[in-house]
């Protein structure tokens, strides 16, 4: 039993929260500006390599005394903030041309274009090899034996548990949050009404990009970097936030939470001894509960928005 | 009467095609309700739309307080004084009816709390159901909703598109009477109906729309008592008068 | 010398072009002519280019087969294998709109090439499928290479004269209808969801050809050869710079797009080794700026779609 959850349910937790990290973000952008984000994920890539950066830049610096885990942590605002400026140059340069424009697909092949680009600069000043942020192996905490619960994962969790308490404080008390969840709710009357839209968008993609990248940084944390790593999480955070329905912050991190449960304990024996799904094949599990509910439930868990 | 509030003359264009507007003028007065009739297809949200800057006129003018808005967009009619409360979708569904009227307010840095008890006051089963999702509430409660939403920036002029569409006969009545009680706070009213007796009844003046031009202006009361307007737009007389007409 | 090295050079070019020109077209039938947003390409391509390779290559311990059968054999059985695995996906998926038939159609493909890497049998896992045989390759000198372009050329011919032919057609037309306004084509009496499944499994089994030509042409398939970026983003942004709806335009976005891919690899060839594998992924910054250029300025391409359309959906 302690093994099913250290093995299993605390990494569940973990990959799930990264997903809902990243699912939250897609969802808003889909809501607020009528497009699916598919360089949502190489954004992500992006927040990765930056706290790839702080920890080198750190190095030189008397905190390299520090672990690798807590350098990250400092350079989580780097991440976040970083990120979020790369998008909202993006978003000027290439979604914002087209924001009156009267079918959203032009933006969506954009958005392709742009996952390159992101990709290819990554790969262009960090090459192609897998980086880690730290050498060797991580031993776990022994403090709540017989859990055994890795120093990072901890981070990792608390720290988006913290970030969701931000959101919510955000979305339902500050104007910009309510003008938010108003615009991704209409977006027209939003306008009629005196909102700033073009505000609006510019946190959007603050929130979005900045909490994909730290996403990134913590994906980072518990794998490794790749270059394509963005493109291996677009799948799961698509499915999360269509599970959680378009449009819906809490659904995304619900549906990110489920899909990242489902991706790990779908490895777990629960059947015979082998795992029930080999681990090669996790991602094809997040993919079909992304179909099944496309099919069935269109609007998600939360009744998002459809298209 | 006061002085103009809005003067529109000779409004021409449309969504990018043909021209929907055909040189129509529109006037309002300070403290005036102005209602806008005709069949479907005549331009009457169209005009509406265009004095909200939101369809573009080749040609024609506007002005909003004397001042000439031609090229104004929606966020700063809204902070020139103007409000609009759109046919359909006019509220924010998953925002609390309070959250609602806070996006209403939205330009305001002030302290706008005694602009939400006065909306509170007008429509008092909102303040009771201030804390739920507006998109729970029945068709009538979201029309307060949206009518709230509109009177947050405390506006001279406030554009109502259509604010009975269908609604059951009891909350239009309803409705109207909260139109002429937000009058009666000094609030000028241009309103686009298919309601058209009802709204007539109701208003100092009256605009006859179809395609696109001017058929009719005069006083509310004056063209209920047209003939000819009563033949063709308010669907003759008795019970169906309600719908409007819609074969002239 | 190097007059002959240039011609090779020019042959070896034309034929990649003329490959790519059949995803594009591909591409074309499902988005220049439907509206349907199909970014699984890489998808169709793997399952166009494993079968056929495993049809065609001499027997290997790595997978199943080969089974050394007959070229057309093959490449017939990767158009029909592209189409029959377009059908289920074309069933469950057409009816979503856009984006999500996006979304679902990566899904596909990312665990269409997740088998191929991991599921030795089907196609040698990592070490992917050898010695595929190439036609014509037993010809002399440049002969070989020439006949073969020649054969993609007639293949391009044919395709484009058929997809022309069924464009102006009554069949084109009902395409074009449901692409501009769904709701009006089937108040028509059109059976809108008929008509997008057959664009949907036909610009798939192209996608298929697609892959069994490159499989033949460069006598390997492996999991890095089904990579997106190459072989699904590469073929739509030829078409969108050649003119989405236009066939000849997605043949001639092929030839320039490609052009620009070797041009930039002959550049980035000069430069030292290790600057030379960096500088590589500029230009796939490129061909994504390019994209983004063509987007805003040139919204309908080189050649533009004939017909007056409205943007679609």
């Amino acid at each position: 039993m302690i093994d099913f959850v250290n093995q299993y349910l605390i990494p569940a937790l973990v990959l799930g929260g990264i997903y809902a990290l990243g699912a939250i973000g897609v969802s808003m952008i889909y809501a607020i500006l009528r497009f699916a984000h598919f360089a949502h994920g190489d954004l992500m890539a992006t927040g990765a390599y930056i706290g790839l950066l702080v920890v080198w830049v750190l190095d030189a610096t008397p905190l390299a005394e520090l672990s690798v885990n807590v350098r990250l942590l400092i350079g989580l605002p780097a991440a976040f903030a970083g990120t979020a400026a790369v998008a909202i140059l993006i978003d000027r340069l290439f979604y914002r041309p087209f924001r009156r424009a009267r079918s959203m697909i032009v933006v969506v092949i954009a958005s392709f274009g742009v996952a390159l680009m992101l990709r290819s600069l990554v790969q262009l000043f960090f090459g192609v090899d897998v980086i880690n942020y730290a050498d060797g192996i991580q031993f776990p905490l022994k403090m709540f034996q017989p859990l055994r619960i890795l120093e990072r994962h901890i981070y990792i969790v608390v720290v988006t548990i913290a970030l969701m308490l931000i959101l919510h404080w955000f979305l339902t008390r500050t104007r910009t949050g309510k003008a938010m969840r108003a615009m991704s709710d209409d977006a027209d009357l939003a306008r009629v009404s005196g909102i700033d839209t073009e505000r609006v968008v510019i946190w959007t993609w603050i929130l979005g990009a900045g909490l994909v990248a730290v996403a990134g940084v913590f994906l980072g944390m518990d794998t490794r970097l790749v270059p394509t790593m963005g493109w291996d999480l677009l799948l799961p955070v698509f499915a999360a936030a269509i599970l959680g329905g378009l449009g819906q912050p809490y659904g995304a991190i619900a549906g990110g939470l489920i899909i990242g449960a489902m991706e790990e304990l779908s490895t777990y024996p629960w059947v015979g001894d082998g795992p029930l799904v080999p681990p090669d094949y996790k991602t094809a599990v997040a993919f079909a509960v992304m179909v099944l509910m496309l099919i069935f439930r269109p609007r998600g868990i939360f009744r998002g928005r459809v298209l | 009467m006061g002085s103009d509030l809005l003067r529109a003359n000779g409004m021409t264009g449309g969504y990018g095609g043909a021209d929907i507007l055909k040189g129509v003028d529109l006037a309002v007065e300070a403290g005036e309700i102005v209602a806008i009739i005709g069949p479907n297809g005549a331009g009457k949200s169209t005009a509406m739309k265009a004095v909200f800057g939101l369809v573009r006129l080749r040609e024609g003018e506007i002005r909003f307080r004397g001042e000439d808005i031609g090229a104004c967009q929606p966020d700063e009619l809204v902070r020139k004084g103007m409000a609009y409360v759109p046919q359909e979708r006019s509220i924010f569904p998953s925002l609390t009816v309070h959250e609602n009227l806070e996006m209403g307010a939205f330009i305001r840095r002030d302290d706008f709390s005694h602009v939400i008890d006065l909306v509170y006051n007008l429509f008092p089963p909102l303040k009771d159901k201030r804390r739920q999702q507006a998109g729970e509430l029945s068709g009538g409660q979201r029309q307060m909703v949206a009518f709230g939403r509109a009177l947050m920036t405390e506006p001279a002029l406030l554009l109502l598109d259509e604010p009975t569409a269908g609604l059951s006969p009891v909350y239009m009545r309803e409705i109207f009477e909260r139109v002429i009680a937000v009058n009666e706070t000094g609030v000028g009213i241009l309103m686009v109906e298919q309601n058209a007796r009802q709204a007539l009844k109701i208003a100092h003046r009256g605009y006859v729309l179809a395609t696109g031009e001017n058929i009719f202006t005069d006083s509310g009361d004056a063209l209920l008592a047209n003939p000819e307007v009563a033949e063709s737009f308010l669907g003759g007389h008795g019970n169906q008068a309600d719908r409007g007409g819609t074969h002239a | 010398m190097e007059l002959y090295g240039l011609f090779l050079f020019a042959v070896g070019f034309l034929t990649m072009a003329m490959i790519y020109a059949v995803g594009s077209l591909g591409v074309n039938i499902n988005w220049g002519f439907t509206g349907l947003f199909n970014v699984g390409v890489a998808g169709f391509f793997a399952v166009g280019a494993y079968s056929s390779a495993v049809l065609t290559a001499p027997e290997s311990v790595n997978h199943i087969g080969g089974f050394g059968l007959p070229v057309p054999v093959g490449i017939l059985a990767a158009m029909v294998l592209a189409a029959l695995v377009a059908w289920p996906i074309g069933r469950i998926c057409l009816r979503l709109r856009s984006d999500y038939l996006a979304i679902a159609t990566i899904g596909i493909a990312e665990i269409l090439r997740l088998s191929f890497r991991n599921y030795q049998p089907l196609g040698g896992g990592p070490f992917g499928v050898n010695n595929i045989p190439r036609p014509f390759e037993s010809l002399p000198g440049p002969w070989d290479q020439i006949a073969f372009l020649l054969l993609v050329v007639a293949i391009v011919g044919v395709i484009l004269f058929l997809v022309q032919r069924a464009w102006a057609a009554p069949w084109g037309r009902v395409l074009r209808a449901i692409r501009e306004n769904e709701d009006a084509a089937e108040a028509a009496g059109k059976n809108v969801e008929k008509f997008r499944l057959q664009a949907f499994i036909l610009g798939s089994a192209l996608m298929g050809l697609f892959g069994a030509l490159m499989a033949h042409y460069v006598k390997i398939i492996s999991p890095e050869g089904t990579e997106p970026l190459l072989v699904t983003f590469l073929p739509w942004v030829m078409l969108i710079v050649g003119g989405a709806g236009n066939n000849k335009g997605a043949v001639l976005g092929a030839i320039l797009v490609w052009g620009l891919w070797t041009m930039t690899e002959l550049l980035t060839g000069r430069l030292p080794d290790e600057w030379a594998l960096r500088v590589g992924y500029l230009r796939i910054f490129l061909i994504g700026l390019l994209l983004q250029v063509v987007l805003q300025k040139f919204p309908g391409g080189l050649l533009p779609e004939r017909p007056p359309t409205v943007p679609r959906d």
